[in-house]
């Protein structure tokens, strides 16, 4: 392991994650939302790859296509949702569906 | 190898980081698709090629074609011109540039893989269908509840709008002549779900002027 060490990659997926999250907090456009939170399964999915490098076993990488399975299914369903959403609020903005006083 | 990792490593974050400042969607979704490029090089440096060319081909190319289709499916920029300007393509483009002069040196001279060595599709593929085939089982159906999910969500959204824009069209003018040749394809392939194909003229009739 003369190379990268597993700590500095997961310092990355960790960073990276990180400004995923603070985007999905602060960003109110839906389909930003979702690009948001399509870097954080990124993210996971790097720190999977780089803990399977690090023993050079396979299981990282078949964990990471799970990964990449549900990120694919969770964003064709997001947005639908998004095109319902603006459809019924007229705006792509996360903050116009208040109506459940969340 | 380490070089490369780490100026990818600053690349993705850079990158991510004007994905969540910036308030263009489009450039947004331009940095995006830098971030997933600067990940699948670092993928590649930590000695596993098939996941980072998944990276390219899946998230890259098919997640986000996803969201350029609902960019345009909503209409997103229709109050911003329609030509990016010039200056938006030199941040991306520098990104890439320096991602793409890695990828030609990784790819030419620092043939040595990393780490625990370089872990190939092979032994991916027979850790997939091996242990793995009931997760590989479960990522199918869960895929396909997807599509079937998204279709169903979206295509009500397209009959509701369909309806409206009917209703629209219907209401100004009040033409009987046009009228009743637009309800019976739109409304019958929509709620009415082709029940009673022979008789349009009525009930489309009537949940049009409701509607309007």
């Amino acid at each position: 392991m003369a190379a990268v060490s597993l700590d500095h990659a997961l310092v990355l997926a960790a960073i990276l994650f990180a400004v995923g999250f603070a985007g999905l907090l602060t960003r109110r456009n839906l389909i930003v939302v979702l690009a948001c939170i399509e870097i954080m399964l990124n993210a996971a999915g790097l720190a999977f790859v780089a803990a399977g490098a690090r023993w050079g076993q396979a299981d990282g990488q078949v964990m990471f296509l799970f990964v990449l399975a549900m990120a694919a299914a969770e964003v064709a369903v997001g947005l639908a949702i998004a095109i319902r959403f603006r459809q019924s609020l007229k705006s792509l903005d996360v903050d116009e569906a208040d109506e459940m006083k969340g | 190898m380490t070089a490369l990792f780490y100026i990818a490593a600053v690349i993705a974050v850079l990158s991510t980081l004007m994905v969540v400042t910036r308030t263009n969607l489009v450039h947004a979704l331009l940095y995006l698709v830098v971030s997933l490029f600067a990940v699948a090089v670092v993928f590649y440096t930590l000695g596993a090629p098939f996941v980072a060319a998944l990276e390219v081909i899946v998230y890259a190319g098919a997640i986000m074609m996803l969201f350029l289709f609902a960019v345009m499916l909503l209409n997103v920029g229709a109050d911003s011109p329609l030509r990016v300007p010039g200056w938006a393509w030199v941040g991306p483009g520098v990104l890439v540039g320096v991602l793409l002069a890695e990828l030609i040196y990784g790819l030419t001279r620092a043939t040595q893989p990393l780490a625990g060595g370089e872990v190939g599709p092979a032994a991916v593929g027979d850790a997939l269908y091996g242990p793995y085939v009931l997760g590989v089982e479960l990522a199918s159906m869960l895929l396909l509840a997807a599509l079937i999910g998204a279709r169903h969500v979206a295509a009500r959204a397209r009959d509701e709008e369909d309806a409206r824009a009917a209703s629209r069209r219907g209401s100004p003018p009040a033409t009987p002549v046009a009228a009743p040749p637009r309800p019976d394809p739109e409304t019958g392939a929509g709620d009415a779900a082709g029940d009673e194909p022979d008789a349009p003229s009525a009930p489309p009739l009537t949940a049009w002027e409701g509607d309007s």
